[in-house]
């Protein structure tokens, strides 16, 4: 009768005896609240349009600790980590979850230290509230914890995540960026891989007062891998937290962010692109909280769907009673290239202030008859006319990162994966 | 924010005034005990002389109840209902057969006479001669639930002429067996939801209206709900059919006497257009909201839905919501037909400690199928008001079109207005649009209207009119008087 407070600790079924002999009291407070929630279906409102099924079909052990060095630095390649400016830039690169030190080129002016030695967690994610979260922290391993101190420049990092393997395994990196009063930053997130695994990934961002950290994540999966990552933000005030997440591959892929404005003139942008083709499901969750008066957010996510591709945005604004002078906004949008994708999407205001400015819109449809019209009349063929409207389409998004060397990067990979041209014509 | 806090001082003011049509009426009931089981719903079957397969459907909708949880997901809170402290069956003290408005109950005239319902508007279908040169403006039919029964239903039989039916659910269900049994229940399901199943269950009565092919209804028709007994829940059930190329325009309007307990209003209204057929449906929502401190007030949670079956069929939905302690309300339209159009326009309004969670579903079947929304929200006092929306395009909707607009508006910081829509599209031939706004009374709009001498009480009287506009137009006449009265009750005092 009751879907709500039955046991739904089945569903953590594959993960099988690793959720057992946890002794840590931060962790056992998660597993408590794993063992009432499970993994979330459907019915639960955050989930309502992405199923994990997918996930609990099959048993997900732990990564072993080796791994095949060639392969890694092929990826690194692949990836175009290894040549142009890019390849001076530090890194900190993981393979399944474990920090791999060879391939990592550590920066001079941030301080890092690793989870798998610390073992601390922080304070700003909600294992009781959002069971991936409860999940990472029984099961993270390892991550990346840097802090840049106040006044520095921590220049640009490339925090680099890659699965690499043959029987299904999942890892839980656990990962901290704190900056200090005044500082500045550049973190480019990198996730890829090969192989059939979950990489859930937990990172807790703190930005103080006068700080402004800029953050694009390239998540560009294995094709048959999942990808569930939940970033906690929060800013202080006259903070700035600038990000941006491009999703490309993966076959289920959710980019969950929850980033809160803590106190006056904080500023957060949470933009975001997806291209999916094939089956490919992508989701992007967000959550701004404007807990104080003066803030600025602006969202704007855009989507582009092939295949059978399912795209999913839910964003939502909340506004506390005390964030008057609020100024929000928000746009989402889609294009549908193929009879059989699908978008879903629920822009959500949740407003308590009355002296506040916010606005959302959405829409979707397809390539624009007229457009294409025209280019057409000029003598572009239509398959490269499609083409040209799709990147037009993207572009605009792609503008809103405001790092260059970021920015080349997400265009690069993002041209690779563009869609067959004609595919669905 | 000099104006601000002068439009807040007035709306809380407003609360403590009373209910301006809070009053109840005296006059013998007939009262089931309190309680529900398969006893009840067989004697609401039996005084209502039902045949046996409405009994079973009752029985059928009351089983899968059961199985059912009250839904949790809309942004609104409530102490538990308890349905086993409730009455499910009210009439009043039957006479035999008051077949005009001389046999009815005096009381009961007076009643709607203090509403305001114009009764007494058949002189001018008898015939009474207007000075030349005056057009009458089209007559207005009334069908009118006192409770659960109705008592009375005028211009039956010019309808009749037309060949238009209207009259009680539970005539319609003695006369018309084969049209109730043929649509009620196809568009709202039984088991449909918590409230829908909960109503099928132990409806006792509303509006049956069925439109022949062809026929354009020669006047707007009317139903003025009216909560009275203590503790009685009503259970409202309205069926509106309209064959190919006919139309319809339906009013619905409600008051309710003031009293303290919440009470339990959980109608269901179904509504069929087949092709080329059109149907306009508006509400003008009043009942008591509960005093300052939220208390009382009524909870209402009601199931709307129309299908448009026939190709270009239209089925537009008018709201105007003051009252009601909750609201809990999506009227749809499933657009089936070829080029069929769902409109849904709306107005809600709270104050003090309302709690409003509304808004529509467009699920987008057929090609080329269009929806409108236009959505306004004002919240006030210490008032929620949520705006829920669904727009879903099915795979063989090529050409679906839909425009959603739902602005809010804040009067006071200590209330709340939220926007969620949901949107899925699975047809790339689609086009959606969707927008939101959440503001207060801009300082500019108040000083341009101050400068040319309005008092800040007519100021934000004009700019709240202004806000709602767009769905105050598309109200009947008979209406968009009543509805703009109804603003003022509901936010004026402040708001000229």
């Amino acid at each position: 009768m009751n879907a709500i407070t039955k046991d739904r600790s089945d569903t953590l079924a594959p993960f099988g005896s690793r959720l057992d002999g946890v002794t840590d009291p931060v962790r056992k407070a998660a597993i408590g609240a794993l063992h009432r929630s499970g993994l979330p279906d459907r019915r639960v409102e955050e989930w309502r349009y992405t199923s994990l099924r997918f996930l609990t079909e099959t048993p997900l052990a732990a990564p072993v600790e080796v791994y095949d060095a060639g392969q890694v630095q092929a990826q690194l390649e692949t990836l175009g980590l290894t040549t142009g400016p890019l390849a001076d830039v530090p890194r900190v690169v993981f393979v399944n979850g474990r920090y791999a030190a060879p391939f990592s080129v550590l920066p001079s002016e941030v301080d890092v230290s690793f989870f798998a030695k610390t073992q601390t967690f922080g304070t700003l994610s909600c294992p009781d509230r959002d069971p991936l979260t409860a999940l990472n922290t029984v099961l993270a391993g390892d991550g990346a914890q840097l802090h840049v101190p106040a006044g520095k420049d921590g220049g640009h990092v490339l925090l680099v995540s890659l699965g690499q393997t043959d029987a299904p395994v999942s890892f839980h990196p656990r990962h901290a960026v704190v900056l200090d009063e005044g500082a500045k930053f550049t973190l480019i997130s990198i996730q890829a891989g090969q192989g059939r695994y979950l990489h859930n990934p937990v990172l807790e961002i703190s930005v103080a007062a006068q700080a402004n950290l800029k953050h694009v994540t390239l998540q560009a999966e294995g094709e048959a891998a999942a990808c569930l990552a939940t970033t906690y933000a929060q800013v202080a005030e006259h903070g700035t937290y600038d990000s941006f997440v491009l999703g490309l591959g993966g076959a289920l892929s959710r980019q969950e962010i929850h980033a809160r404005l803590a106190a006056p003139f904080a500023t957060v942008h949470v933009n975001g692109a997806q291209m999916l083709a094939g089956k490919q499901i992508g989701d992007v969750t967000s959550v701004i909280s404007h807990a104080a008066p003066d803030c600025t957010s602006r969202q704007t996510v855009r989507n582009v769907l092939d295949g059978h591709a399912r795209g999913v945005f839910q964003g939502k604004v909340f506004v506390d009673r005390v964030a008057q002078k609020t100024d929000g906004y928000q746009m989402n949008q889609a294009l549908l290239l193929s009879e059989n994708a699908e978008i879903d999407a629920k822009p959500e205001l949740e407003i308590y202030a009355d002296d506040v400015k916010c606005s959302h819109g959405a829409t979707v449809g397809a390539l624009d008859d007229d457009q294409l019209f025209y280019l057409r009349s000029r003598g572009v063929p239509n398959a490269e006319a499609r083409q040209i409207l799709i990147h037009a389409f993207m572009d605009e998004a792609l503008g809103l990162i405001e790092d260059e060397m970021a920015r080349t990067l997400c265009i690069r990979m993002l041209a690779r994966s563009f869609p067959v041209a004609g595919e669905s014509a | 924010m000099p104006a601000v806090t002068e439009t807040r001082e007035a709306v809380e003011k407003l609360g403590q005034s009373s209910y301006k049509w809070g009053f109840e009426t005296d006059i013998d009931m007939d009262v089931a005990p309190k309680g529900l089981n398969e006893d009840t719903i067989r004697l609401i079957s039996a005084r209502k002389e039902e045949p046996e397969w409405l009994l079973e459907w009752r029985l059928a909708a009351f089983r899968v109840w059961l199985k059912m949880d009250d839904p949790k997901w809309a942004k609104v809170s409530h102490p538990p209902i308890d349905f086993q402290d409730l009455h499910y069956y009210a009439a009043p003290k039957k006479k035999p057969g008051p077949k005009s408005l001389e046999e009815v109950d005096p009381e009961l005239l007076r009643t709607y006479e203090k509403l305001g319902i114009p009764l007494h508007e058949q002189a001018m279908l008898a015939g009474v001669e207007l000075p030349e040169g005056e057009t009458a403006r089209p007559p207005v039919a009334v069908d009118a639930v006192f409770d659960s029964v109705s008592v009375v239903t005028t211009f039956r039989k010019n309808l009749e002429e037309a060949g238009v039916i209207f009259c009680p659910i539970s005539e319609a269900v003695k006369d018309h067996p084969d049209l109730v049994r043929q649509y009620l229940g196809s568009v709202v399901p039984a088991g449909d939801n918590f409230y829908a199943a909960l109503n099928s269950a132990v409806f006792t009565d509303g509006s049956f209206v069925y439109v022949p092919k062809g026929v354009r209804c020669p006047m707007e028709l009317s139903t003025y709900f009216r909560i009275n007994a203590r503790n009685t829940g009503q259970f409202e059930r309205t069926l509106i059919v309209v064959e190919d190329s006919a139309s319809v325009s339906y009013l619905e309007g409600c008051t309710a006497p003031m009293r303290d307990e919440n009470q339990l209003h959980a109608a269901v209204v179904e509504l069929v257009a087949m092709e080329d057929a059109s149907i306009k449906y508006s509400t003008v929502q009043n009942w008591y909201p509960g005093d300052e401190n939220g208390r009382g007030g009524i909870y209402n949670f009601v199931t709307k839905r129309g299908a448009c079956r026939g190709a270009r069929s239209k089925i537009s939905w008018t709201q105007v919501e003051t009252g009601s302690a909750i609201t809990w309300k999506y009227p749809s339209c499933i657009l089936q037909g070829e080029g069929s159009v769902g409109e849904f326009y709306s107005v809600a309004v709270t104050n003090n400690h309302q709690q409003a969670d509304t808004g529509t579903k467009m699920i987008h079947i057929g090609r080329n199928t269009r929806s409108t929304i236009i959505a306004k929200t004002i919240s006030a006092g210490r008032s929620d008001s949520t705006y829920r929306g669904l727009v879903r395009v099915l795979p063989k909707a090529s050409g679906a079109r839909n425009f959603t607009q739902c602005d809010s508006l804040l009067i006071g910081d200590q209330c709340g207005a939220h926007t969620v829509p949901y949107i899925e599209n699975r047809n790339m031939g689609a086009r959606i649009e969707h927008e939101a706004t959440t503001s207060k009374i801009s300082e500019d709009q108040l000083f341009y209207c101050r400068q040319r001498g309005l008092s800040e009480e007519d100021s934000v009287g004009l700019i709240v009119n202004g806000f709602c506009r767009d769905v105050l137009k598309e109200l009947p006449m008979e209406f968009a008087v009543e509805a703009q009265k109804l603003l003022q009750i509901s936010l004026e005092g402040s708001v000229g």
